[in-house]
């Protein structure tokens, strides 16, 4: 036990440092991959923490991920810094999530997808048609990239070192919080949300909490991923994206630290790598995700047990 | 029997390795194109156009001897995607991009190009990308700023319409047409009373069409997207309303035409490029086309076309690959079918990369299109 | 009033076609509680199947349409349950709706690779003919649709209601634990849904393509008005879908004729979200009787 612990010690060690060299090696489009792994791993990490941590099926997630997005979009058209920005993108995505959490105290998992769909075509439809505030369908353009504490985050490998930065604190505020009351709290509402009710358990709260949590880890995603592409417009922002997100956990594996990053190297990379496939890359990407989920419902990080069950099955 | 199986790698192997002696005798040329999502049908016919071109001109010895090494990077119509394909591009250190077609990639990816000091050969029509000061990059089509003024003068001239009502697509392109032309119709003396956004995914168009019986405007101007229009066109055919349809580009699309059947007949629009040319080298490359592809070409593939064409001629007369050379040559040129062929309309560019061409009014008759009138080029470069 | 009128009529058009997409969608969820978020691309690809043999096969429209029927129940509705379903149905409901998701991507890419990009017209009964109800104009596709929903739903209840395999159909629904020792051949009861949706949705796109067009993206706007429909209507009663998707039709074109344009398709989501708040289980539906 203790081997494997260390073992799994090196191999994030290893993986950690690989992650700390490796930009400097790379050309723009590299840079911009695991830029984008980063930013779609925070949002990610915050579905997670709403569908596997705690349970709760959200389709929302991006357009918290757009709210953030066009929140840093506007403020700094106006001359605001990041770290204010970042600040409103938070407390709005933790309100609205709170709000758009409370319909879950009523209804069951299934429901919940829906209203969380109804939220996300509203939040695409105010993007899209309010051109006063979003910029409508011309979108807003020249998102300027923050300069803290005197660097400037302007260059493309500055500015991957920067996606890597807000990754690792949120990576490090998840597991503090899934080790902490709180994380075993979830963990009882998603198991047995009744038992948890019996033992005293304030689900109703939890839930909410869960909610506002993933959501507003979705928005810091959006506050990074605006001025990464420098412009946003309503496309971005759709049901895909939602689904996306989605798909990065279950792949990954939902509930687990590890998926959201597993999920996202998949959901981002895999296709930039399929494109040899030429015409057929999404179509054959459609198709992996039903083997996937097929062969490995728990995702990519509960592989190995996955493996050992079908072993252990055949006599 | 060993040896006989080891001939076969072995042969492959020593033309790979040989392969790089001849790399050099090509000329690396990036296409970005949208061949999925809602920009497929533009996109595939630009990817289409491009090939056809590319082909050609291979297979009559290429640019100054070296052959395109041509390579299609696909958006997605996303433009997040679109960005990154961009970047991938412009990491190639290719001699010219193609592409994107859709505007809203165009304005996110333009910049890219420009940095690195690419030319860029781009569908998009929105008149913004002109805007700014870019000397890389190049329309293949009119911009909307042309086009929309000759648009509201029909509708003054030959409709004499005072009131209109604009029915347009919610996205950029829809929202800037509504906006141009609003503009342009009040300066010639027209009001539109209302305008409509609608979605491609929109079914159900009895609303609209309600909304248009009441305020009865004197021309509706539609502009959706395809599959958009053919329903609204159905829909203004089954409730009997006879006030004129005017559009551009989408609402004669060949597509809609098939797909509205008799309720697209009499519908007017203003195109810059069209399968229904009567010109006979346009109809040569129609009929080429449709050989190759097994369909009929759309304006997207008309564009690419003569664009690749127009790279080769100017590089041509540049009489080597350089870059800053090229968009020297071009800014201000005018080629005419007889010096190019393959630039089968006389096409010019002026100094801010506009581009200049005659345009055609067309009408539906029977379900085909047909030429009405031909519009001169606008003028505003030297011809 | 004339106009209001309009709307209606073409609303309970429009219903119509969101109800076909519907019924099935109830139908698999009802007997064995999957969501299947295909269900768009499910009622898109039969058309597809017809105009691949009209072109490839040079078959006449009947002959291609009973083949594509054939095809439909082979694939939409054994190998899909077969293939898919089985083996997700004790993975939790989730892993299921991304295999779906998965299933929807690779059968619209499918389309648009191997078929066409672009939208393609379908042959209707009467393409031009239109019906005037009460001064309002309507065209007889949507008639016919509307006839052959109302049918449907007729006749599957009926089915459900009176005959054996029918009540055996609602056991597995109710209590398939219960309903096994009870002698129901539970698996052979949820195939038989399977097969019931494949065709069902064959018999949706024939009538709804016309409408449509024949295009790959389809899919995406009729599975979500699929799955706002049964569940405003009523997730597990048959009858809920006609009335969900009516409602939805109607609502879309008063919403986007008086109220906004632009904001036309959240109206129907907000009945949505107001309905599973104050009534869960849809306008028409009982109270979730199921007992795992």
């Amino acid at each position: 036990m203790n081997a494997r612990l260390t073992r799994n010690n090196l191999v994030l060690l290893a993986i950690v440092a690989a992650l700390l060299i490796a930009p400097l090696g790379m050309r723009s489009y590299s840079l911009n991959v695991v830029s984008t792994w980063a930013v779609m791993s925070v949002a990610a990490i915050g579905l997670n923490v709403t569908l596997g941590f705690a349970g709760q099926v959200s389709m929302a997630q991006g357009a918290f991920v757009g709210i953030g997005a066009y929140t840093v979009g506007i403020l700094t058209a106006m001359e605001w810094p990041f770290l204010p920005c970042l600040a409103v993108a938070i407390l709005l995505c933790l309100a609205l999530g709170w709000i758009v959490g409370y319909p879950a105290l009523r209804v069951r998992s299934h429901y919940l997808v829906f209203v969380t769909l109804a939220f996300t075509t509203l939040a695409y439809l105010v993007f899209r048609n309010e051109e006063w505030l979003t910029g409508g369908t011309n979108g807003i353009p020249d998102i300027p990239r923050p300069e803290m504490f005197g660097i400037s985050f302007e260059s493309d490998l500055a500015y991957c070192y920067f996606c890597l930065l807000n990754l690792a604190w949120v990576s490090a505020a998840v597991m503090w919080l899934v080790n902490s009351p709180w994380g075993l709290a979830f963990l009882a509402l998603r198991e047995n949300p009744v038992k948890a009710q019996a033992l005293g358990v304030d689900t109703r709260r939890y839930t909410l909490v869960a909610f506002a949590l993933g959501s507003a880890l979705g928005g810091i995603a959006g506050t990074l991923y605006a001025p990464l592409v420098a412009y946003i417009d309503d496309n971005a922002f759709t049901l895909n994206l939602s689904l996306n997100l989605m798909l990065m956990v279950m792949v990954g594996g939902s509930g687990r630290l590890i998926g959201p990053y597993l999920g996202a190297l998949v959901v981002v990379v895999l296709p930039e790598l399929l494109r040899i496939a030429g015409d057929y890359y999404l179509m054959g990407y459609g198709a992996l995700i039903v083997l996937l989920m097929i062969f490995c419902p728990s995702g990519l990080a509960g592989l190995p047990e996955t493996l050992r069950a079908r072993r252990g099955a055949t006599p | 029997m060993a040896k006989k199986r080891m001939l076969l790698p072995l042969l492959t192997a020593a033309l790979a390795l040989s392969a790089p002696a001849w790399a050099q005798q090509t000329v690396k040329i990036v296409d970005l194109c949208e061949l999925s999502g809602s920009g497929a049908v533009d996109g595939t016919n630009w990817h289409d156009g491009v090939n056809m071109a590319v082909n050609e001109i291979n297979a009559a010895g290429g640019i100054l001897g070296r052959k395109i090494d041509i390579i299609h990077y696909e958006t997605q119509t996303d433009p997040g995607v679109a960005r990154t394909q961009m970047q991938k591009a412009v990491d190639a250190d290719p001699y010219v991009i193609m592409g994107p077609v859709m505007s809203f990639e165009v304005r996110v990816t333009m910049g890219l190009a420009q940095h690195a000091k690419i030319p860029e050969f781009s569908g998009g029509e929105s008149s913004d990308l002109t805007a700014k000061e870019n000397p890389y990059f190049f329309r293949t089509s009119l911009s909307q700023q042309f086009s929309l003024p000759m648009i509201a003068q029909y509708m003054h001239d030959d409709l004499h319409a005072k009131t209109i009502m604009i029915f347009w697509e919610n996205d950029d392109t829809g929202r800037s047409t509504r906006d141009v032309l609003t503009k342009e119709a009040a300066a010639l003396g027209m009001k539109v009373i209302a305008d409509r956004p609608g979605d491609n995914n929109q079914v159900d168009f009895a609303a609209d069409v309600v909304r248009a019986k009441t305020l009865h405007p004197d021309v509706l101007y539609v502009h959706l997207q395809e599959q958009a229009t053919a329903r609204f066109l159905q829909e203004i055919h089954r409730q009997g309303v006879t006030i004129p349809l005017v559009g551009d580009t989408t609402l004669m699309a060949q597509t809609v035409i098939q797909m509205a059947g008799p309720a697209a007949d009499g519908v007017r629009g203003w195109v810059g490029l069209s399968p229904v040319l009567p010109d006979p080298l346009a109809q040569a490359f129609v009929a080429k086309f449709t050989k190759t592809y097994g369909r009929t070409p759309d304006h997207n593939a008309m564009k690419s076309y003569m664009a690749v064409y127009a790279i080769k001629y100017a590089t041509e007369k540049v009489g080597k690959f350089d870059r800053d050379a090229l968009i020297n040559y071009m800014h201000g040129m005018t080629i005419t079918p007889q010096e190019e062929p393959g630039v089968f309309i006389k096409t010019s560019w002026d100094d801010n990369g506009n581009l200049d061409r005659a345009s055609y009014i067309v009408t539906v008759d029977s379900g085909k299109q047909k030429v009405i009138a031909v519009l001169p080029p606008h003028g505003t470069t030297k011809q | 009033m004339d106009n209001l009128l309009q709307l209606i009529v073409s609303g309970l058009a429009t219903g119509g076609i969101y109800a076909l997409a519907a019924i099935g969608f109830a139908l698999l969820w009802q007997t064995s509680q999957t969501v299947n978020f295909a269900q768009g691309e499910f009622v898109m690809i039969p058309a597809f199947f017809i105009l691949a043999a009209m072109k490839y096969l040079s078959l006449p429209f009947w002959a291609a349409a009973l083949l594509a029927l054939v095809i439909s129940l082979l694939v939409l509705g054994v190998a899909f349950k077969r293939a898919v379903v089985d083996p997700l149905l004790h993975s939790g409901f989730v892993p299921l709706v991304i295999a779906t998701l998965g299933l929807s991507l690779f059968m619209k890419e499918g389309v648009k690779i191997f078929y066409s990009a672009e939208p393609q017209p379908f042959p209707a009964f009467d393409a031009a003919a239109k019906v005037s109800v009460f001064g309002a104009a309507v065209s007889m596709q949507s008639v016919v649709v509307l006839g052959v929903a109302v049918a449907t739903v007729l006749a599957l209840q009926l089915f459900v209601a009176r005959t054996r395999t029918g009540r055996c159909m609602q056991a597995t629904a109710q209590n398939p634990m219960v309903a096994r020792l009870l002698g129901v051949q539970v698996d052979r009861m949820i195939q038989l849904t399977f097969l019931i949706n494949a065709g069902l949705v064959t018999i949706a796109s024939i009538l709804v393509t016309p409408i449509y067009y024949a295009s790959y993206n389809n899919g995406e706007t009729l599975g979500m008005a699929a799955f706002i429909a049964a569940i405003v209507g009523g997730f597990n009663q048959i009858r809920g879908a006609i009335f969900g998707g009516f409602l939805l039709g109607i609502i879309d074109n008063l919403s986007a004729a008086y109220i906004s344009a632009a904001y036309r398709s959240v109206l129907p989501l907000l009945l949505l979200v107001l309905v599973i708040l104050f009534r869960p289980q849809g306008i028409l539906g009982r109270v979730e009787e199921r007992v795992l």
